[in-house]
């Protein structure tokens, strides 16, 4: 075959109809790995000789006309959080020293019958907890466009890894934004589906309550087949709506403080969506400035719980910020989190009543462009503020109410950096909402995509 | 529990603890717990006086 097939749909058509094999896509992917690694951090584990070993045995199984479906023999890789059954789950951290994976998390095994090649671990933010992969105990992921920036996070590796060509597919987690996050970073497509819908077990937790697997890839076509592989809820095809989409933009707080580049960019895919003849209003959420209060006491809660026995055991083994972090949950009043359990059911009324009347929500998926790593603050429209409460700030409600949510690449900045649109569905119709992001990426055109 | 009276005892536990980098981010969440209470989907936890509520909640 002449031409890389670009996203995973394109490879599974190639593998299939024989145009390449599983054995010369995962040695290609390899190679990348090989020259690439050093310098993005993308990976903690490569398994090579295994990886090796699934493509034979997926070549030959579709050479014997035992096709298992659009994963069968192509390479995907795990945030190291997730398990895989005789491997290290390092969560990036040294805490976890000496952990081998008893079983594989259910996503695993679902990934495994479908034939995927499982070509390694991925890089993030130790236990998932910050927005740029630069706390990891081995050391910083970096955006593949900018070394010197962060690929985002906390499934950042992951990102870093499909962007840049080592994978054609990555299994992340999003407990603020971080498949979204790092996704829209990186020009990548990245799907947090509803609250519950794909098994969590056999991952790491966050944030119990709040913990969603999703997948990272290059096309929504990509998340559909990734979505449909991982158990997700009515992925069957559905036919095209007879009428007009119809979107709500969030205001006031989600469009409030962005950078302009991304302000730019936001506002000309609007305009791209409008001349398509998808139809616009605005929405609000009206306690939309209690967002971040009420996430903060649920996610520094939950974490604290998990981490206590060993931030009492091995506090030093943590990264210095991820065990402030840790510790200051572990200061939370229970009447505190018992208030933001109620304000997460307000918010989730309100994000359903924004819906009321649309076919999802749309607002820009991260406010800043990748930031810079080492960068502890940023300045936007006017106001300094930390990096992470930034990176957190369009992603962190849909985690509080468990609405499906898509990031897609909407444009670029002057200097070349990814920008991303996001859309939110309605609870428990991750499937619409990946049929309605198709149509509006088909619309943002190929130039918003990497 | 008042904010200010949480805090003070945080902060002293914290540095009992050995952990003094802890105070900026308890005052951090400090602000965010005052948000958080001050909502207008709350009641009001504030700490300070409030009048009875006859149905008992």
């Amino acid at each position: 075959m002449d031409a890389e097939p670009r996203t995973l749909a394109e490879l599974a058509h190639a593998l299939r109809s024989g145009a390449v094999t599983a054995a010369e896509t995962t040695e290609r992917c390899l190679s990348t790995i090989a020259a690439r690694n050093a310098s993005l951090n993308a990976f903690i584990t490569v398994l090579a000789d295994e990886a090796r070993a699934q493509a034979r045995q997926a070549d030959a199984e579709i050479a014997a006309g035992r096709y298992r479906g659009p994963l069968h023999g192509v390479p995907v890789s795990l945030k190291d959080i997730i398990d895989l059954r005789g491997v290290a789950t390092t969560a990036a951290s040294r805490v976890r020293e000496g952990h081998i994976a008893a079983a594989d998390a259910p996503v695993v095994s679902r990934l495994k019958a479908a034939g995927a090649v499982l070509i390694g671990k991925n890089n993030l933010h130790e236990f998932a907890f910050g927005t740029t992969n630069e706390d990891s105990a081995f050391g910083a992921a970096r955006h593949p466009l900018d070394a010197n920036r962060s690929p985002g996070g906390s499934s950042g590796g992951s990102a870093a890894a499909v962007a840049s060509g080592m994978a054609y597919a990555a299994i992340g987690t999003d407990t603020g934004g971080s498949i979204r996050i790092p996704s829209a970073a990186c020009g990548l497509v990245g799907l947090k589906p509803t609250l519950g819908e794909i098994p969590t077990g056999g991952v790491v937790p966050l944030s119990p309550t709040m913990d969603h697997v999703g997948p990272i890839c290059r096309s929504v076509e990509d998340a559909q087949i990734l979505h449909a592989a991982l158990g997700g809820a009515g992925s069957a095809a559905r036919s095209p709506a007879s009428r007009p989409l119809k979107l709500a933009r969030l205001h006031d707080d989600f469009t409030a403080l962005l950078d302009p580049a991304v302000a730019s960019a936001f506002a000309q895919a609007c305009t791209r969506l409008r001349e398509a003849g998808v139809e616009l209003c605005d929405a609000i959420i009206p306690h939309a400035g209690d967002i971040a209060p009420v996430y903060l006491h649920i996610v520094l809660v939950e974490a604290a719980a998990y981490h206590a026995p060993t931030l009492e055991r091995a506090a030093d083994a943590y990264t210095p910020n991820v065990r402030m972090r840790l510790e200051m949950g572990r200061y939370i009043l229970a009447e505190d989190y018992m208030r933001a359990l109620h304000g997460r059911e307000v918010l989730r009324t309100e994000v359903d009543s924004a819906l009321t009347g649309c076919d999802a929500l749309l607002l820009p998926t991260l406010p800043i462009l990748a930031p810079r790593l080492g960068v502890e603050t940023v300045r936007v429209g006017g106001t300094e503020e930390p990096v992470r409460g930034a990176m957190l700030r369009l992603t962190q409600l849909f985690n509080l109410t468990g609405h499906p949510a898509i990031t897609i690449p909407c444009g670029m900045s002057p200097e070349g950096l990814p920008i991303g649109a996001q859309l939110v569905g309605r609870l428990g119709e991750t499937a619409a909402l990946l049929d309605l992001a198709r149509a509006v990426e088909g619309y943002l055109g190929p130039g918003a995509s990497r | 529990m008042t904010i200010t009276l949480w805090l003070e005892n945080a902060v002293q536990d914290a540095e009992r603890r050995g952990l003094p980098a802890l105070r900026p981010l308890l005052e951090t969440l400090a602000r965010a717990t005052s948000a958080l209470r001050m909502a207008d989907w709350n009641a009001d936890a504030s700490g300070q006086l409030e009048p009875h509520r006859p149905d008992g909640r």
